[in-house]
């Protein structure tokens, strides 16, 4: 964004806040490991790419290169439809191994 | 003036998200945590980007940042129910505190075609939650 000068504190800010979402990105990290549901790695998964969006917001104001909002929305795309498929494919899963049950019963 | 508006949004839009990701490792169970990531998550990123748009001067940087408020704003709830009705219908171990149910009566919820396999997890179900 040419003609931006950023003064002092919205440079501490924006580092500030970079920080918050870094931390934030470690702790979903620690539930995709350990979610003992794959449920569970779902909601990880979709945190941790909602909180890349807005790490790629934040950077957009930090260094002010326009093309990083380009990357958001097709990242925000992207990120949505894998959403959508993993807890599809989640579901179908859940429902094969109902009826195999109910085969064996 | 500007900037002062931009690092507010930012500073909040960034607290959101981390109490989010904070509440997706302490909360208990898959669908009580879902209820902080979604909403969280996504009110955290939305300030985000609405910070982005005070900032920026130019009237496409504006409109895209505000399109991706939007954007996530559409997609989020359609993912959360995605997600939710998957793990209800995995049959994740919902929380001991849980004593609402509305579906463990509803035989067959998931559509599997199974009905008297899920009638006997009904009765299982009402059995083992004495909460009604």
């Amino acid at each position: 964004m040419t003609g931006m000068e950023q003064s002092f504190f919205l440079e501490i800010a924006t580092q500030v806040t970079l920080l918050l979402l870094t931390l934030g990105l470690c702790l979903s990290f620690i539930r995709l490991v350990i979610g003992p549901d794959p449920a569970d790695r779902i909601v990880a998964l979709d945190l941790i790419s909602v909180l890349i969006v807005a790490i790629l917001g934040a950077l957009t104001v930090y260094s002010g290169e326009k093309a990083f909002l380009d990357v958001a929305i097709a990242y925000a795309l992207i990120a949505f439809l894998g959403t959508v498929a993993l807890a599809r494919l989640r579901e179908r899963l859940a429902k094969r191994n109902d009826k195999e049950r109910g085969d064996n019963s | 003036m500007t900037d002062i508006i931009t690092a507010l949004l930012l500073i909040i839009g960034g607290i959101f998200a981390f109490v989010a990701s904070v509440g997706i490792v302490r909360l208990p169970d898959t669908l009580i945590r879902m209820h902080a990531a979604t909403k969280a998550g996504a009110l955290g990123s939305g300030l985000i980007f609405l910070g982005l748009a005070f900032f920026s001067q130019a009237p496409g940087t504006t409109l895209r940042a505000l399109a991706v408020v939007f954007f996530l704003l559409l997609t989020a709830p359609v993912a959360a129910h995605l997600i939710g009705r998957a793990a209800y219908c995995s049959r994740v171990n919902l929380w001991h505190k849980t004593w609402i149910d509305e579906f463990a009566n509803v035989c067959d919820w998931c559509q599997t075609g199974q009905k008297s396999d899920h009638d006997e997890e009904c009765r299982l179900k009402e059995a083992g939650g004495d909460g009604q």
